[in-house]
């Protein structure tokens, strides 16, 4: 075990005519192999420009990004393509992400015709079989191009191009998002499945009921910044930020109950160009005072493993 | 009298490449003041069953094969089109899933509620004007955005202009196509209370197409949950959410993630959703139902009251509580 991945102070601002866009401002996390992090933010938090820019599909603005120790911020194209058979990606859409023109068999062999892995035809063809199996695609379906497929089975290809290579570590953006509740429990069960291999996961995803089944470690995004990390678990049993607390009370539970007292953050996200300083949270959060306003709070340790940038976590929360 | 009362409405896709059995007999009742979720995977049938009731499917191909759609005891399928024309919006209103493309781009928002208003209002321009201002204040949007354009809002925002659309004749019924699909989960929220809100105020009943469980149980007072097609459940949310009796409902059930506790594997239902050109003989949901026998693969179950208001179609209600197993 140990650490796999250590991010330090990982930051990715994007110019644009209206200012500096803070899609990913000051993050810092680290992941133990074999688990799964999962990263919960709504639309615009930067969760999906943090999984591009740790892959390196998009360059880091500033900070470090620590593969085994390693530095691999910035490193040279060929490094990149060494480092892309360890470092893979699963796509939220498995309706783009494929290409219509190839079939399920060739989708599958290209990870492997790209690095050379095999030394034969016949190889390559039982390597593509065998990953098949592995994903729970026919064999029937080799032969089969992706508009043949319903979503279900297009995303095992997208989880089969991925695991191809026997990376060590995948981001999965958002995977079982474009799915029905049915096919995204297999696809949720493959993925845990696949990690009793000792796969690393960053498990990308607004869907709060997703994140708590497959993730260990939990971290909730706001605007690009982390607002709170913690143990699965303890995040839904005692999530101590109001931004957290908001969207916990946000999703709708498929039970019949006694009225739950919700509580309904008001506001919209706002804009992250050029974000006005102190908390990102402050214009919708209920306890906002003047401080918040001015000084951007720090991630804290209030309880064991359990990170919280909030400046009043302490009030709100009894501590 | 019901509301609103379908019964055994039959929709088909009448295509070159055969034919799309997208509803197939389905019978609902709404009275007023009701909200109906009306459940279901892709391909369930739920927004064809919506637009049919509208009679705005695209035709050819779609086409009413039979059945009855009667409101307020007047079936909808013998009106003229200036009469469904005046029922469109005034008297029943749409919300649509996807409020960026729902909205005219090159139009001002306060325009558009006013365009429906005027339309449906029997009042002046300024008059509409005057009260499309009147409704956007009520979905919280400051008046003086009246004037900008859809692409300056947020997709919430965008969200609220279609609610105040369709809300802005005070219509009798709303057909809501998955409102909230499109919106983060806080936004859902905000959106979801103010439905609820305004559907008080004015007193109109809803079908809310969904396939969020969740959502159906914090807005529904009844449902009905579909496959292939056919409503395999209706009842009161208190049946359907505390009675469960159908197996697929049951499943739909089990296979969501729990945020209360922690389980290792989830429960897909294994299969998938049979073509709807190609439906299987029997019940719909055999070939991927556990407790399946041959009578199910032979005989189509009709729909049974199992108690008052809570109708099924399967030979075997409550099949999973008896232990049943094929392994």
């Amino acid at each position: 075990m140990g650490k796999m991945l250590e991010v330090k102070h990982l930051k990715k601002y994007f110019n644009t005519p209206g200012g500096i866009l803070h899609a990913v401002d000051d993050v810092s996390f680290s992941i133990e192999s074999g688990t799964t992090l999962g990263v919960v933010g709504e639309s615009g938090c930067g969760k999906s420009t943090l999984g591009r820019v740790l892959l390196g599909l998009l360059d880091a603005s500033d900070g470090q990004i620590l593969f085994h120790d390693k530095d691999i911020t910035r490193v040279t194209k060929p490094e990149r393509k060494i480092l892309r058979k360890d470092m893979q990606m699963i796509f939220q859409d498995p309706f783009s992400s494929l290409n219509p023109r190839m079939c399920v068999a060739d989708l599958i062999a290209e990870p492997l015709r790209v690095f050379h892995v095999c030394k034969s035809k016949a190889e390559l063809n039982a390597s593509v079989d065998n990953i098949m199996d592995i994903v729970g695609l026919a064999r029937r379906l080799a032969y089969s191009y992706p508009h043949e497929l319903d979503g279900g089975r297009r995303q095992r290809i997208g989880v089969a191009r991925a695991i191809a290579l026997k990376p060590e570590f995948i981001v999965c953006d958002e995977p079982v998002s474009a799915l029905d509740v049915s096919i995204q429990a297999q696809i949720l069960n493959l993925l845990k499945d696949l990690q009793e291999h000792g796969l690393t996961y960053i498990f990308i995803t607004h869907d709060l009921s997703v994140v708590k089944h497959i993730s260990n470690e939990i971290l909730v995004m706001y605007l690009g910044c982390v607002v709170e990390k913690c143990p699965a678990d303890a995040l839904f049993l005692h999530q101590l930020h109001p931004y957290t607390k908001g969207l916990l009370s946000a999703i709708p539970i498929p039970r019949l109950r006694e009225q739950k007292s919700r509580v309904i953050l008001q506001g919209e996200i706002t804009s992250p160009v050029n974000p006005k300083p102190g908390c990102r949270f402050a214009s919708r959060c209920p306890y906002a005072e003047e401080i918040c306003r001015s000084k951007q709070p720090e991630l804290e340790e209030m309880m064991p493993n359990h990170f919280v940038a909030c400046h009043y976590v302490r009030e709100i929360n009894g501590i | 009298m019901n509301l609103l009362e379908i019964k055994d409405l039959t929709i088909r896709y009448l295509t070159d490449d055969g034919d799309v059995y997208a509803v197939n007999g389905i019978d609902l009742s709404l009275s007023s003041g009701d909200t109906l979720g009306l459940v279901g995977e892709t391909g369930a049938g739920k927004t064809t069953t919506a637009l049919g009731i509208l009679r705005i499917l695209p035709d050819p191909p779609g086409k009413i094969m039979s059945g009855e759609i009667l409101y307020q005891g007047e079936d909808l399928r013998k009106k003229s089109q200036e009469e469904l024309r005046r029922i469109r919006g005034g008297e029943i209103a749409m919300i649509f899933q996807d409020p960026m493309t729902a909205l005219n781009p090159i139009m001002r928002v306060g325009d558009q509620i006013a365009e429906m208003i005027f339309l449906h209002g029997n009042c002046s321009k300024d008059e509409a004007d005057l009260r499309a201002l009147e409704m956007l204040e009520k979905v919280g949007i400051p008046g003086e955005r009246s004037s900008d354009y859809p692409h300056q809002f947020s997709g919430g925002m965008k969200q609220r202009v279609v609610i105040a659309i369709a809300l802005a004749c005070m219509p009798k019924l709303i057909i809501a196509d998955e409102p909230t699909t499109a919106l983060d989960v806080t936004i859902q929220a905000q959106v979801l209370d103010m439905m609820n809100r305004l559907k008080e105020d004015i007193g109109t009943s809803m079908i809310l197409i969904t396939h969020d469980l969740g959502v159906v149980a914090e807005t529904c007072n009844k449902v009905a949950i579909m496959y292939a097609g056919e409503i395999i459940e209706f009842g009161t949310v208190e049946h359907i959410f505390n009675e469960t009796a159908h197996p697929y409902s049951k499943m739909l059930f089990d296979s969501i993630p729990s945020l209360d506790e922690r389980v290792d594997r989830l429960h897909p239902i294994a299969g998938l959703m049979p073509d709807p050109s190609n439906l299987p003989s029997g019940c719909k949901f055999h070939p991927r139902c556990p407790y399946a026998d041959e009578t199910c693969g032979r005989e189509a179950p009709m729909p049974e009251e199992l108690s008052s208001g809570h109708t099924i179609r399967c030979f075997k209600p409550y099949c999973f509580k008896g232990g049943v197993s094929n392994g």
